[in-house]
């Protein structure tokens, strides 16, 4: 009889994948589902019409207009000629290549990592890549999903395979339970405070413990999202109930015995017992509140009962001169508590916070303040992630519940996470938004932004500053 | 791809932790289908100080006279962190960079240059600080040997590592997509094999 070794799901992916390793070659690993957008696409196509070269698996492949496309119209030119562009380039290759495109106003358009999930594209135990380092997101389902550019993106169309190094393996344990109004956006945001924002450089991390068990299927979305803002390869949940029950039944899910025979499979993913990991870090769920970003990185970020930090509470050097570099772009002052900073501007959606129950929170948030209005200093914008998850939640009335208060309700797309499109903030803008990076010039040159819930960012819209609506 | 064999070129110090993609190629700029035309953009909003980037800002380093022939940026912890847009090196390319020193850098990122002919080099802390000294009291030339992995710089050496196969691909120059073409038996021969919800 032999014993194998303990192995983390990791290293269970990786060798349900490995097509080959070849004496001094790097790893070819096997692609299982390809999901691209118009922006970082156009030059892989043209390498292949350049070399002659087909798509091996068009079936595997699902393209989106996602990234610069307008928020208030599905008309192909209504954010500008450069986007059009693209637009258009993306629809002319996928026609002569044969991939299946959600394109304007198509009902299953969104953004990829948004429509990935509810489609049933995104299924565990599967190598899911996209050229968009949030691709992490699908490392919920426990699917190794990873973020690869454009020369990647052109070797995985003509060979469906990546070369990939292995990553080394770290857990992140939350034990026991949130407390109450605490969001999966403030477990990833705490969990990357303690880590720093490079904290997981090298590595593939393993969400696990009772607070992550606890989360939805959206929820877990939401943390794997932001595992590159700590530097993580991946991020990976393992697949449970809720996971089968939440992919059974969608509209590319497998069907059937085949459905039967996956999840019997998808139940041999998780970590073995004794497997062992490279870095272990652990929280309590109990110990997290609601967070605000302060910095211009996602590691620079505090609870909202907290103060904006100064440069004395950094030992290390390099800490210490992000801190000053980011409080003067910030335009913010030590000891300023985070209740009292004031915003103009409010983004609810990107592909970490704008799924159906992320707006139910906000529009429940908005509720709570009985009629009260946005206050007219501040902007609120919320952008649906998917065509679908407009349509439901018009269907439940929270187009209603946001308009009623002064929110726009707009189109979905990935929108002003990236400010590619024309939702773009101005200089000095200050914006409470749920998307996943606040880096300078992010939303827009000279912009400030604050990653915040879409609770905090619903009663920032209200109350025109960052509120500890658990107080 | 072009290969990669000596470089010896001027450095220009950047002495900045985290240096993100959107600060290397802000996102205006990536509404192109081609793969050209991105330098002219490259840390558009240090470089410039006016949103059209037609005025230079003389306080950055890299727009200063002595650094303008730079070939080699010398750079702060975790460059390259963020997003996976393959842009950033094709415009750190395009603006005249043949080689990238830091102490760490985002893992796309890094993939990303490897694939496009532009060499990471990661050196420890303590070699980068060397560096970041040296530079700062005169103009710093190095001598990057990548098939016998060592940086010289007069008496001065330091060794650094790739990826054996990164390491092959960048002194061939190695077209990556026909290399894997031809394992295509092997890869259909692994396709036959996987059950049949995948």
């Amino acid at each position: 009889m032999t014993i194998s070794n303990p192995q983390t799901m990791y290293e269970k992916l990786w060798q349900t994948h490995l097509v080959e390793a070849a004496d001094g070659e790097t790893p070819l690993l096997y692609v299982d589902r390809h999901l691209i957008h118009e922006v970082t696409s156009p030059q892989a196509f043209a390498n292949l019409r350049f070399h002659n070269r087909p798509v091996r698996h068009p079936e595997r492949t699902i393209a989106t207009m996602d990234h610069n496309i307008s928020t208030r119209s599905i008309k192909i030119d209504a954010a500008g000629e450069g986007a059009a562009n693209q637009l258009r380039a993306l629809a002319i290759n996928c026609k002569d290549f044969g991939i299946e495109l959600f394109d304007m106003g198509h009902k299953n358009q969104g953004i990829a990592h948004v429509i990935g999930p509810e489609l049933g594209l995104t299924l565990p135990g599967t190598i899911i890549v996209c050229g968009d380092s949030h691709t992490a997101t699908h490392g919920a389902f426990g699917a190794l999903a990873f973020g690869i550019g454009t020369s990647e993106v052109e070797h995985v169309f003509a060979t469906q395979t990546l070369r990939q190094n292995k990553a080394k393996t770290m857990k992140i344990e939350v034990k026991g339970q949130v407390g109450a109004g605490i969001s999966a956006k403030d477990i990833i945001l705490a969990i990357i405070g303690k880590t720093g924002s490079a904290g997981a450089t090298g590595y593939v991390v393993e969400y696990c413990g009772e607070a992550i068990e606890a989360l939805s299927m959206e929820e877990r979305m939401t943390v794997c999202n932001m595992s590159i803002e700590f530097g993580a390869k991946a991020g990976l949940i393992a697949p449970d109930q809720i996971t089968f029950d939440y992919v059974e039944g969608k509209e590319y899910s497998p069907k059937g015995d085949v459905f039967e025979q996956a999840v019997v499979d998808w139940k041999n993913l998780k970590s073995d017992t004794d497997a062992s990991f490279d870095a272990v870090i652990t929280l309590e769920a109990k110990d997290i509140k609601a967070q605000v970003t302060w910095g211009t990185n996602p590691g620079q970020v505090i609870s909202v009962d907290g103060a904006v930090p100064s440069p004395d509470d950094f030992s290390d050097p390099v800490e210490k001169d992000s801190c000053i570099s980011a409080l003067n772009y910030m335009g913010l002052t030590a000891g300023t508590k985070m209740t009292e900073i004031h915003v103009n501007k409010v983004f609810i959606g990107s592909c970490t916070n704008s799924r159906i129950e992320d707006l139910r929170a906000a529009a429940g948030v908005v509720q709570q303040y009985q009629g009260q209005q946005v206050v007219d200093t501040v902007e609120a914008i919320i952008v649906p992630g998917s065509y679908r998850v407009k349509e439901q939640a018009e269907s439940e009335g929270l187009d209603k519940i946001f308009t009623d208060a002064g929110f726009q309700w707009r189109l979905p797309g990935c929108s002003m996470c990236l400010g590619m499109n024309d939702d773009v903030l101005d200089e000095g803008d200050r914006c409470a938004s749920t998307s996943n990076r606040n880096f300078e010039g992010r939303q827009g040159r000279g912009s400030r932004t604050h990653l915040v819930s879409p609770e905090m960012a619903a009663a920032a819209a209200i109350t025109g500053h960052f509120v500890d609506l658990n107080a | 791809m072009e290969k990669f064999n000596t470089h010896t070129g001027l450095v220009v110090p950047l002495d900045i932790a985290n240096v993100d993609t959107d600060q290397i190629i802000p996102k205006q700029f990536l509404q192109k289908t081609e793969r050209v035309g991105f330098g002219v953009h490259l840390f558009h909003d240090s470089r410039y100080l006016d949103h059209a980037g037609t005025q230079e800002n003389p306080d950055f380093i890299i727009n200063k006279a002595e650094y303008k022939d730079a070939s080699i940026l010398l750079a702060g912890e975790n460059f390259g962190c963020g997003s996976s847009r393959e842009h950033a090196p094709w415009a750190l390319q395009e603006y005249g960079f043949k080689v990238i020193i830091a102490s760490s850098f985002a893992d796309i990122f890094y993939g990303n240059c490897i694939n496009v002919g532009l060499l990471p080099i990661k050196l420890s802390e303590a070699e980068v600080e060397q560096l970041f000294k040296l530079s700062a009291d005169a103009k710093l030339t190095l001598k990057v040997d990548l098939p016998n992995n060592v940086i010289t710089c007069g008496e001065l050496s330091f060794k650094f590592s790739l990826n054996e196969f990164q390491q092959y691909s960048l002194v061939n120059g190695v077209d990556s997509v026909g290399w894997t073409l031809n394992k295509l038996d092997t890869i259909k021969a692994f396709e036959a094999k996987m059950p049949a919800w995948q």
